[in-house]
């Protein structure tokens, strides 16, 4: 009989107890940011732009889902409960999600006339998703060897995420008319939020101090280093200072705009909770 | 059991939507051990996204129980990431077969050229980057004037 030792058999799933609280809070951003994300960019589903955005923009969710899932996993390896759990039955005030990211996506409700703001969720998206990219390089040299890995598997994905975002950033930006006014607002409607994302939290200098990620600061400049180039190619100002308009999420702050996806989303799972999804 | 018992039964799990490829084709087992009867087989997800990987692990848990394990456990790891390169020759062949173009493998600056699965010519566009799944993205080949879909290339350094 042939036999091999197995190299992955030890899961690492402790941390030094010092700094699992940081790393916990590093862990729920990071999952509930995915999460509340790709909620909204699911509600999409049937109402983008063309059939070509639909398929595009419900792979991106999915992904981005799974993204999350990844997240929650780490946590559930951690024993912060299981993962379908805190994905789904966790309130508002335990959320850690930038408030940029819960925002409906406009007027309207999904049944009932979405007016949905395209301009919005394409400026949105593509600001997170840089965002997003400069933290993963960052979580690749993470001291949490389970976040590293699960850091550079989502790196690999995120690229396309990137290049579709990219695109509908610059082609609808450049575009004559109410496309470029429409963008113009939305710039300046995410850069008012921004700053959320960007922002680490109270625990973030523990975070930076037990080597889990990089300092806030130097992912803000790295952010808006590789934001900035297309704000050159579509000929428009920089969208200075960011900010927290409607709260700071990492600090449980949230909008009534969390509560109902929560509702909704959750709604399968509050009526079923041992379904086996 | 032997080891090579075992990867003969992961050879007969299919991608559940490409049926013309394994598992072992894609470059998604990465270890298999035995110790005594029982075979735990370690696994990369392609997109972490993926729907299939649960079926995927129900299909491997029967066919290497098929071949006589007496417990199979089947995990799928976060590390390494799997990348398009894993997909072996044969792989990228029965891709062809099913219609699929396979991934090119260096990710050449900017775009990537895809060879039509059913003429060869190197005249093909790209219609979507997006496709029916996370792997693959549509393209039309101009000279056979046939839409097909090709794996994106998935690779590590950018």
């Amino acid at each position: 009989m042939e036999r091999r030792d197995s190299a992955m058999s030890e899961k690492p799933i402790h941390f030094h107890p010092d700094g699992q609280e940081a790393l916990v809070e590093l862990l729920f951003q990071l999952a509930d940011d995915d999460f509340l994300l790709a909620y909204r960019g699911s509600e999409w589903l049937g109402l983008a732009p063309h059939i070509e955005e639909d398929i595009a923009f419900s792979s991106i969710s999915q992904d981005t889902m799974g993204h999350a899932a990844m997240y929650y996993q780490l946590l559930e390896d951690l024993g912060c409960g299981s993962a379908d759990e805190l994905a789904h039955a966790r309130p508002a005030s335990a959320r850690r999600n930038a408030v940029l990211l819960e925002r409906a996506n406009g007027p309207g409700h999904y049944l009932r006339e979405p007016r949905y703001d395209w301009a919005f969720t394409v400026v949105r998206h593509y600001f997170y998703t840089q965002a997003k990219r400069v933290r993963l390089e960052s979580l690749t040299k993470s001291s949490y060897a389970p976040l590293a890995e699960v850091a550079a598997k989502i790196q690999v994905e995120l690229h396309y995420h990137l290049l579709h975002w990219h695109t509908w950033f610059v082609q609808l930006t450049n575009a004559p008319l109410e496309a470029r006014t429409r963008m113009t607002k939305a710039i300046q409607d995410v850069a008012a939020d921004f700053a959320g994302v960007l922002t680490l939290g109270a625990k973030g200098t523990d975070m930076v101090q037990w080597g889990l990620i990089d300092e806030e600061k130097v992912l803000t400049e790295t952010t808006i280093a590789a934001l900035a180039p297309a704000f050159t190619e579509v000929g428009l100002e920089w969208p200075m200072p960011f900010g927290m308009k409607h709260g700071n999420g990492r600090n449980g702050e949230h909008t009534p705009d969390l509560d109902e996806a929560l509702a909704t989303l959750s709604e399968v799972y509050r009526a079923v909770p041992h379904a086996i999804w | 059991m032997t080891n090579e018992e075992v990867w003969k039964a992961l050879e007969t799990v299919k991608d559940p939507e490409i049926h013309s490829i394994s598992i072992v084709d894609l470059g998604m087992v990465e270890q298999v051990d035995i110790r005594d009867e029982a075979v735990s087989v370690c696994l990369l997800p392609t997109f972490l996204g993926c729907p299939a990987l649960d079926i995927i692990r129900t299909r491997v848990e029967k066919a290497v129980k098929q071949a006589g394990a007496l417990a199979v456990t089947v995990e799928f790891l976060r590390h390494p990431p799997w990348t398009s390169d894993r997909i072996s020759e044969a792989g990228r062949e029965r891709l062809k077969q099913f219609g699929i173009a396979p991934p090119p493998r260096q990710m050449p600056s900017g775009a990537w050229q895809v060879e039509c699965p059913y003429c060869g010519a190197v005249r093909t566009v790209m219609e979507n980057l997006f496709g029916p799944t996370a792997c693959r993205s549509i393209f039309y080949c101009k000279q056979c004037k046939n839409p097909f879909e090709a794996m994106k290339p998935v690779l590590i350094s950018r």
